[in-house]
């Protein structure tokens, strides 16, 4: 590209040094040029002051059509245009607001239904732990009972036990005596010696 | 217009009337022709270019709207929130001298801007204008920019001369700059077109060599275009500075 230009600029210059050793050759072979005077400076020519007073005229028309009628008609596109993108853009700015607002509120109610969710998850599990809490009671208390009346059973049963414990003592002391004797011991003595027997063995 | 060896370059700026003897007595020529055409060309660009008034602009709206915004915005940017008022000026002024510059660079046609007279009179209109604004705005305070605040009083016979002098000069610089440049380019274009012309007269290697006026006359073409908005625009710009000026307080 660069390239291309300066070549042709070379190019343009080489025909461009003839001419330009031509041009005084030229002109001086032209007096007519000079002579001739500039038809612009010529204000014999009615011509020359004609254009002014139509020139006025012409401009004035003009100024008045530009100004009254082609110009506001551009200003009123513009203006129109402008409005136009400023009321698209509001519309713009309202959505975004409104979408903005709706995200917010789902947040808002996300998290409300998060924290519900959880208050029922604590509810749920303070209720199990109370009713196994309760269960526990109610099965400690029951078996505390049967406990006791396990133990109440073990102490009859013992008390019957060393009851007949003593009566078996009496009646095989009283058959020892009498197998190795052959007389039979006074039953009172083999209560008392039995008795107290039993009470240094701690029965 | 080149005839034999002589070069007539200023013969395209000659003013002929147009329309026969009704031309004549009305003294219309082909510059007054042209501003109507430029006119008619800025109005229909605008007309046509809005006509669909759409939201989503397609292509000749959307030039129609970057010229609409481009003036606007060089307008109120320079001239302040009062430039406003002075909008619709400024783009009759930029697109009527823009227009101008621009029809004249096609053949045939002609370049209203490279009368000075025109440009005289669109630069003493803008003068006139800001001295109005200036003297609206500002009243009596007005003959006070002419001695620079802060200068010593003594230097005042000699400032206020030379403030006066760079003040009057406004529309001076303002018209021969857009006059000269137009007539500058015309001018190159009009040499350059007769050196083809005139090479061409002198057989086989004056035809290969009347290419390079032709090649230069192309460039110039595109610099042509460059100067036109350039001109164009720094009219407008000049304008709002010193309609700027003029409402500063």
């Amino acid at each position: 590209m660069a390239r291309s230009a300066a070549s042709s600029i070379r190019r343009v210059a080489s025909l461009a040094t003839p001419l330009a050793l031509a041009l005084p050759v030229m002109v001086m072979a032209a007096p007519g040029a000079r002579a001739a005077g500039m038809p612009q400076l010529d204000f014999a020519n009615p011509l020359v002051i004609g254009q002014v007073i139509w020139g006025a005229v012409i401009f004035l028309v003009l100024y008045v059509l530009l100004s009254r009628s082609a110009l506001p008609k551009v200003e009123a596109v513009l203006t129109s245009r402008r409005q136009t993108i400023d009321n698209d853009l509001d519309i713009a700015r309202r959505a975004k607001a409104e979408a903005d607002s709706a995200v917010d509120e789902l947040h808002q109610a996300r998290r409300t239904a998060m924290a519900e969710a959880q208050a029922n998850v604590d509810k749920v599990i303070e209720d199990a732990r109370l009713s196994a809490l309760r269960q526990t009671q109610e099965m400690n208390a029951r078996l505390a009972i049967e406990i006791h009346e396990a133990e109440a059973r073990v102490a009859a049963a013992r008390t019957a036990a060393l009851g007949s414990l003593r009566q078996i003592a009496d009646e095989t002391a009283q058959a020892l005596v009498r197998q190795v004797t052959g007389v039979s011991a006074p039953a009172d003595v083999v209560a008392r010696t039995v008795d107290h027997a039993a009470t240094a063995r701690g029965l | 217009m080149a005839a034999g060896s002589t070069i007539d370059a200023l013969g395209q700026f000659e003013l002929h009337p147009v329309l026969g003897g009704l031309g004549e007595a009305l003294r219309f020529s082909q510059s007054p022709l042209m501003m109507i055409v430029a006119s008619v060309a800025v109005l229909a660009f605008l007309y046509v270019g809005m006509r669909p008034k759409a939201v989503v602009p397609g292509r000749l709206q959307a030039a129609a709207e970057i010229c609409y915004d481009f003036i606007h915005n060089m307008a109120v940017d320079t001239i302040g929130p009062e430039g406003r008022a002075f909008f619709p000026f400024v783009f009759t002024l930029f697109f009527f001298i823009l227009a101008g510059n621009y029809l004249g660079l096609l053949p045939f046609s002609f370049a209203f801007t490279s009368h000075v007279a025109v440009t005289v009179a669109l630069a003493l209109m803008v003068f006139v204008l800001s001295v109005i604004v200036s003297l609206k705005v500002q009243g009596a305070k007005f003959f006070a920019h002419f001695m620079p605040a802060g200068a010593p009083m003594a230097l005042a016979p000699l400032l206020v001369p030379i403030e006066i002098l760079s003040f009057l000069s406004r529309p001076v610089s303002l018209s021969i700059r857009l006059f000269a440049n137009m007539v500058a380019g015309h001018v190159m274009l009009e040499m350059f077109a007769a050196f083809t012309i005139m090479l061409a007269g002198l057989g086989l290697i004056g035809d290969a060599l009347a290419v390079g006026p032709v090649v230069i006359n192309v460039a110039l073409m595109a610099l042509e275009l460059l100067v036109g908005a350039l001109q164009a625009y720094v009219f407008a710009i000049l304008t709002c500075i010193y309609l700027r000026e003029a409402v500063a307080h």
